[in-house]
C-alpha cells in the first residue's frame, strides 16, 4: 500500500486504496435513524426502553459525557440508541454470562458480578428504583433535575450511597451505565453510537485503518488521517 | 444417542498450540490421529477478515473468540475456607473456545525460559539457602533442563516465524550485541529480524539505557516480513494494525495453530479434526491404569465414545486438571494435608504498570502496535540480580509493549483525573496519544493454599462440576512487584513526563477477577521427577496412566516471568519427541515410578 502526502481528504482513506465515497453514501445507514437525533431522543423510537426510561437514559448519559468544546456528548453521539439496541442482543439477555444459581448474597466485590439480573432486567429494575428514590428526595424525576443536582445524584450512585435497594444497588446500575456509555461512545458507528466516528476523531484513534507499516517509526508525528469505520472500509472495497 | 467411533492411534483433546503440535508430530510418525475441539471451527476467514475484525466491541467486550461463559466457566474463592462463586463474566483472564484455542487470539509474545527457572527450588536453595524460601511456597524443579529443551525452542521459533534479535548463538555474541545480554545460549538465531520499535517503545529503550539497564527488542511471533515455515505454511508482514490480543490476525502475520500448523496438517490422510466435540472424560480400563479413549458430546447432544491407544490432554492451562479430576486420574491435591497432586500449584502472573503522561503534542500514537512487539529489560527477571538483599523469590521482565490501545478497553489517564463528565473527556483526549505505558510482568510463585479442585455446587451445561480456583495474592509476589516498580520509576522519570502513575498491588490486596490482567494461568498438572509430587513425569506422561500425556502450561510447577506460550510449545515438542523416539517403540512408562 502507499499513503503519502498530507492532502488525503478526511473520511475517505480506506484500507489498501484511496477512493472517494460520496458523502451521501458514507453516512446513509447512520442517517436513517440519527437524522433527527439532535440533543435529545429525537425521532428514534426505542425498542426496549419505555418513554420515561428513555428520558432517564438520555439524561443520565448526557451527564456522564456532556457536550462541550472538547468533543461530542454521549447523546449527540447516539449512546442512548446504542444501549437500546444492545438490549436486543445476546448481551442484553445475559447470554454471554454464566447465569446459573445459587447467587451469593454478599460476595466480595473482587469476585465480580453475582446478581441474578440480565442487563435488560437490571436496567428496567434499576431505573425504576432509582427514579423512585430520586423523586422521593428531590420532588421530581431525574430527567427534570438541573445539571448540578443530576451530577450530585450520579456521584451518590457511583458511591452506592443512593439507596435503591439491592436488585441492583445504585453503584451497580451506575457501573452498567458508565460501561455501556463508553462502549457506545467509542465503538464502531455501526452499533448506533460514535456518530460520524467523532469520538474517535476527538482522541485521535484512526479506527479500522489496519495498516501503519509506514507510520510505526515516524516518531512524534501526528497521524493526519480521519478515522476509518468498518462500513467505510467495506464500501471502498 | 450413544455412538462408538472408529478406533484411532491417538486421541487429542483440544486444538490449541499443544494439540495441533502433537497432531502434527504424531501424524508424521504415521499414527492415525483425531483432534476433538469443544468449540466451533475458526479461521482467518471469516473470523479474522478485514475490516470486520477491527471491532473492539464485538471481539473484546462481547467476547467473540473467548470461551462461551454461558455454558462453562470456573468458580473462584480467595481462601481454602471460603465459598467459591462463579467467574460469570470474562474479566481477569480470557480463555478461548474453538479451533486454535487461545492460540488464535493471543498477542504473540514468544519467549524462551531462563535455565535456572527450570531448577527453581534447587537453584534458590543452593544460592540463597533453604530458609530463603517461605514455608508455604511449594515451588519445585521441572525435571527438564534448558539444554534439553533448546532444540525445541529453536524449532518452535521457526514454526512461528518469530522476529527477534539474538544475542548469543553457539556461544558467540552475534549482530551488534543489541540482543538480550541475559538470554541463554541458542543454537540458531531467530528466523526473522526484529520488528520495528513503535515510538513509546523507543522512548522506553532510551530511558532504560540512560538508567544503566539493558533494553532489547523482544521476540515477537508477529512476523516482520514474508515468511514460510518448515511446514510450508506462509505468513505475511505485520502492518502494526494493533488488533492482536483478542482477535484473529487478518494479515496472516501473527502465528497461530490455524495459520502455522493446520494447513500442513490437513494434508495428512492420517489426520481428522472434529469441532463441537466436547470431551467429558478420559475413559479407563478396569485396572484404572490404562486409558481406552475419551467420551465426548457433540453439538446435538449425542454422546460419542472415541477409542484410542494414546490420549493427549491438550486443553487450555487449567482445563487439563479438570479433565483428570472428573476422570478420576491421579490423586486430587488436598491443601490441608499437602497430599495429592492433581490441582496443586495453581499460578498466575503478578502485574504492575507504570504510566508516564506527557503534554499534548507528544504523539506516541498508541493505536500503532503489534501484540508481540516490545522493548524489554530483563535486568530484574530470572536470577539476573541478587535476590539476597531483595528478599523475595521471583522477578519480572519489564516491557513497553505498544500493542494497539483501543478506546473502550480504557485509556490511561493521570492520577486524580475525573472518572466521568467533561473532565474525563478532556483527560482521555489529552492522554490518548501522549502516554508511554510499561508493564512489570511478574512471576507468581506456587503456594500450598493456591490450587484447583472440583466445585461442590456449580455445574457446566453438561452437568459436570465446574473447576474451582482457590487463589489469592501472597506477600512474596507483591514484594517482588513493588520492589521492581520502585527500580523502574526512575526510568519513567528520565522520560521527562508531566506526571507518572504507578499501578502496583498493595500488601493485603485480594485477587480481583474483574479487570483484565493476563490469561497466563498455569499449574494444576505439574511435571516433576517424583510421582508423589507431580502429575506427569519429565516427558509429560501421566505417572498413573502411561498412555496419557498431559501438555500445556498446567505442567508448570510455578509461574514464569515471561509469557508461557514459548515454553508450552517447546515442552510439547519435547514430549512429542519422547513419544516418537521412545514410547511408540516400547509403550509403557518412560520413567519408572
Amino acid at each position: 500500500m502507499s499513503v503519502s502526502g498530507s492532502a488525503v481528504p478526511r473520511r475517505v482513506f480506506v484500507f489498501r486504496t484511496l477512493s472517494f465515497i460520496p458523502a451521501t453514501a458514507a453516512g446513509l445507514a447512520a442517517c436513517t435513524h440519527l437524522d433527527a437525533f439532535a440533543g435529545q431522543a429525537g425521532s428514534y423510537t426505542p425498542s426496549f426502553f419505555t418513554d420515561s426510561e428513555w428520558r432517564f437514559v438520555n439524561a443520565f448519559v448526557d451527564r456522564l459525557i456532556p457536550h462541550d468544546e472538547v468533543g461530542p456528548g454521549a447523546v449527540e453521539a447516539g449512546v442512548p440508541i446504542f444501549i437500546d439496541q444492545q438490549m436486543g442482543t445476546k448481551y442484553g439477555y445475559g447470554g454471554l454470562w454464566y447465569m446459573h444459581g445459587p447467587f451469593a448474597e454478599n460476595p466480595p466485590p473482587t469476585l465480580g458480578y453475582q446478581l441474578n439480573l440480565t442487563p435488560r432486567q437490571l436496567y428496567k429494575a434499576g431505573i425504576a428504583a432509582a427514579d423512585h428514590a430520586i423523586t422521593q428526595a428531590h420532588g421530581k424525576s431525574f430527567a427534570a433535575l438541573d445539571d448540578a443536582t443530576k451530577d450530585e445524584v450520579l456521584k451518590a450512585m457511583e458511591a452506592g450511597t443512593l439507596d435503591i435497594g439491592k436488585s441492583p444497588p445504585s453503584n451497580t446500575l451506575f457501573g452498567f451505565f458508565w460501561q455501556n456509555t463508553q462502549e457506545g461512545y467509542f465503538s464502531d458507528p455501526a452499533y448506533g453510537g460514535n456518530k460520524d466516528a467523532a469520538a474517535w476523531a476527538m482522541i485521535g484513534f484512526p479506527g479500522a485503518r489496519g495498516d501503519y507499516l509506514e507510520w510505526v517509526d515516524q516518531y512524534g508525528k501526528k497521524y493526519p488521517y480521519a478515522p476509518t469505520t468498518i462500513e467505510s472500509a467495506e464500501n471502498a472495497g | 444417542m450413544n455412538i462408538t467411533e472408529k478406533h484411532v492411534d491417538a486421541v487429542i483433546v483440544g486444538s490449541g498450540w499443544t494439540g495441533m503440535i502433537m497432531a502434527k508430530e504424531l501424524t508424521e510418525a504415521g499414527l492415525k490421529v483425531v483432534i476433538l475441539e469443544r468449540g466451533p471451527a475458526r479461521d482467518t476467514y471469516p473470523d479474522g477478515a478485514y475490516p470486520k475484525t477491527m471491532d473492539e466491541l464485538a471481539f473484546i467486550q462481547r467476547s467473540r473468540l473467548f470461551q462461551d461463559m454461558s455454558k462453562d466457566t470456573v468458580t473462584i474463592r480467595h481462601g481454602v475456607d471460603d465459598v467459591a462463586v462463579p467467574y460469570r463474566q470474562i474479566g481477569a483472564f480470557k480463555p478461548g473456545t474453538g479451533l486454535g484455542g487461545a492460540g488464535l487470539h493471543w498477542s504473540g509474545q514468544h519467549w524462551r525460559v531462563f535455565p535456572e527457572e527450570l531448577q527453581l527450588r534447587s537453584h534458590y536453595e543452593q544460592k540463597y539457602g533453604k530458609s530463603f524460601i517461605p514455608p508455604d511456597m511449594t515451588i519445585a524443579d521441572w525435571g527438564v533442563s534448558y539444554d534439553e529443551l533448546e532444540p525445541h525452542f529453536t524449532f518452535a521459533e521457526q514454526v512461528f516465524g518469530t522476529a527477534g534479535h539474538a544475542y548469543r548463538v553457539n556461544n558467540q555474541i552475534v549482530g551488534n550485541g543489541d540482543g538480550n545480554i541475559f538470554e541463554a545460549n541458542r543454537s540458531a538465531p531467530y528466523p526473522m529480524p526484529a520488528q520495528k520499535n513503535p515510538y513509546s517503545a523507543e522512548i522506553f529503550w532510551k530511558a532504560c539505557a540512560e538508567n544503566g539497564l539493558h533494553p532489547f527488542s523482544q521476540p515477537s511471533a508477529n512476523t516482520s516480513g514474508p515468511y514460510t515455515n518448515p511446514y510450508g505454511c506462509q505468513m505475511g508482514p505485520c502492518t502494526f494494525c494493533g488488533f492482536c490480543s483478542g482477535y484473529a490476525c487478518f494479515n496472516y502475520s501473527k502465528a497461530s495453530p490455524n495459520v502455522n500448523i493446520l494447513p500442513a496438517l490437513r494434508l495428512s490422510p492420517n489426520f481428522e479434526l472434529r469441532t463441537d466435540a466436547n470431551v467429558q472424560k478420559i475413559n479407563l480400563d478396569s485396572t484404572g491404569k490404562r486409558a481406552t479413549g475419551v467420551t465426548y458430546v457433540d453439538s446435538q447432544g449425542n454422546t460419542h465414545i472415541q477409542p484410542g491407544d494414546l490420549v493427549i490432554a491438550g486443553t487450555f492451562a487449567y482445563n487439563n486438571a479438570h479433565l483428570l479430576l472428573v476422570s478420576g486420574i491421579g490423586q486430587p491435591y488436598d491443601p490441608k494435608t499437602g497430599q495429592g497432586v492433581v490441582g496443586k500449584n495453581l499460578v498466575y502472573q503478578t502485574m504492575a504498570t507504570i504510566q508516564a503522561f506527557f503534554e499534548p503534542g507528544k504523539f506516541t500514537n498508541p493505536f500503532i502496535g503489534a501484540g508481540g512487539n516490545s522493548v524489554t529489560v530483563d535486568d530484574y527477571n530470572g536470577d539476573n540480580f541478587d535476590h539476597g538483599p531483595a528478599g523475595f523469590v521471583g522477578g519480572a521482565p519489564v516491557w513497553c509493549n505498544q500493542a494497539g490501545t483501543k478506546p473502550i478497553s480504557g485509556i490511561p489517564v493521570p492520577e486524580g483525573s475525573p472518572k466521568w463528565g467533561s473532565g474525563w473527556k478532556k483527560a482521555v483526549t489529552d492522554s490518548y496519544v501522549n502516554t508511554v505505558s510499561f508493564d512489570i510482568h511478574g512471576t507468581n510463585m506456587a503456594y500450598r493454599q493456591c490450587y484447583l479442585s472440583l466445585d461442590p455446587t456449580y455445574t457446566d451445561s453438561h452437568g459436570q462440576p465446574l473447576l474451582r480456583f482457590t487463589f489469592d495474592w501472597q506477600n512474596n509476589d507483591i514484594k517482588m512487584s513493588r520492589w521492581i516498580a520502585g527500580k523502574m520509576i526512575p526510568v519513567a522519570q528520565s522520560m521527562n513526563p508531566k506526571s507518572i502513575k504507578v499501578l502496583a498491588k498493595n500488601f493485603g490486596d485480594h485477587f480481583d477477577t474483574r479487570p483484565y490482567q493476563t490469561t497466563h494461568l498455569a499449574g494444576g498438572t505439574m511435571m516433576g521427577t517424583d510421582p508423589k509430587q507431580s502429575v506427569v513425569n519429565r516427558y509429560l506422561q501421566s505417572w498413573d496412566v502411561s498412555n496419557l500425556f498431559v501438555v500445556g502450561s498446567g505442567v508448570f510447577p510455578q509461574g514464569l516471568g515471561y509469557n508461557p506460550t514459548g515454553t508450552v510449545v517447546a515442552l510439547a515438542y519435547w514430549s512429542a519427541k519422547a513419544i516418537r523416539n521412545q514410547y511408540l517403540k516400547n509403550p509403557g512408562a518412560l520413567v519408572s515410578a
